[in-house]
């Protein structure tokens, strides 16, 4: 027990430590930089934006399948709208023309590398290589 | 209930029957889809690469000069090398022809994929699935035909001008003519029977009597290639 003043000291320190950037942020009032992404104007998404921010991938993995292995080429959105399924032709040529200002800034911005899309699928108009 | 044993068998059976008549009844589904190449309007033009240059250009197909790295959907090859197995006449020894994937009826390709990356569609094109494949080439030595290639390393460098509607392939993964399924799904024909100005791709659905490849077909006889090993292709050559 003789340490006991020791150990509660670096117990503090560490959790001063760790808990750094909570209250470091709580202090000066500044909210993380969200990344600032490109919309398209006045345009509507193929499904509600929700839904899109959370299952993008799944929509995007269907679409594959549909295409790819059922030759189902034609989507229909939840607005009744169809579409023809196509990563270049209707997601980057008729909104996101520029996948750095959209996907690319959420996906560095969480860390998550998009899957191997861009090492076959090109972005509208590139006709150079593009870097992965 | 009294039932005699003869009775019995006699209505087990019948649900076999009605099986049988049905299957017997069912008529193809769908089209089926064919080519033939008449020799003789492709050989207007030996050294015309026409189809080629199409296909390549279209779907990203690099032109890699290391022939055993080289990547092809549709290219010309000697007859003597399309059907080894042919008492072959002289005035085809040494003309040659267009040859791509055949599409067989009974793909040995499909059969081998481990992840099935590769498959048969209802219309009968073997498809790829590029994003399945793993690039372990069981389908290559599969292929009696040598229609699939493999990229043996990043083909973009290798692409002069890259399509952005149609995606590029990358290292790893095997790939070949796909029948232009993404124009087919739209209701066009394939490209290189498209660009051929002499018309000796002739593209058709061969469940269609009445179909342009039928008709031809029923008036000059189609060979298909290496018969004796029973995929049944899909790619007629009338010599």
């Amino acid at each position: 027990m003789r340490d006991q003043p020791i150990i509660l000291a670096g117990l503090a320190v560490f959790l001063v430590i760790a808990s750094f950037p909570f209250w470091y942020n709580a202090a000066t009032l500044r909210a993380a930089a969200r990344p600032a992404l490109q919309l398209p104007p006045g345009k509507q998404c193929v499904a509600p934006v929700k839904y899109m921010k959370a299952y993008h991938m799944r929509m995007l993995d269907s679409w594959r399948d549909q295409v790819v292995r059922t030759g189902v080429r034609r989507y229909t959105s939840p607005g009744g709208k169809t579409y023809d399924i196509s990563l270049t032709g209707t997601c980057l040529s008729q909104c996101h023309q520029d996948r750095a200002k959209f996907c690319d800034r959420c996906h560095s911005y969480v860390g998550v590398r998009a899957a191997y899309c861009w090492d076959c699928h090109n972005s509208p108009g590139n006709a150079v290589r593009t870097a992965r | 209930m009294n039932i005699s044993r003869k009775t019995f068998v006699k209505f087990a059976a019948l649900p076999f029957v009605a099986l049988a008549a049905k299957g017997a009844r069912s008529k193809p589904n769908g089209p089926r889809w064919g080519m033939a190449i008449d020799h003789r309007n492709c050989a207007k033009d030996e050294g015309c690469t026409l189809c080629t240059d199409a296909c390549h250009l279209t779907h990203n197909v690099p032109t890699i000069p290391d022939a055993r790295r080289e990547v092809k959907w549709v290219w010309k090859e000697r007859f003597s090398k399309v059907f080894p197995s042919e008492y072959l006449p002289a005035r085809l020894e040494n003309a040659s022809g267009p040859v791509m994937c055949n599409h067989c009826e009974n793909p040995p390709c499909t059969r081998v994929c481990p992840t099935g990356a590769t498959f048969k569609r209802p219309d009968g094109i073997v498809m790829m699935d590029w994003h399945r494949c793993i690039g372990c080439r069981y389908c290559m030595a599969a292929c009696p035909y040598g229609s699939r290639s493999f990229n043996w390393s990043d083909p973009r460098p290798h692409i002069r001008s890259v399509n952005a509607a149609y995606p590029c392939r990358t290292k790893g993964v095997v790939e070949k003519c796909t029948f232009c399924v993404e124009r087919l799904d739209v209701g066009k024909a394939p490209l290189c029977s498209e660009a051929c100005p002499e018309k000796a791709l002739i593209f058709g659905d061969l469940n269609d009597p009445r179909s342009e490849i039928r008709t031809l077909l029923s008036a000059r006889y189609g060979l298909r290639r290496r018969t004796e090993l029973g995929t049944r292709p899909s790619v007629f050559y009338i010599l």
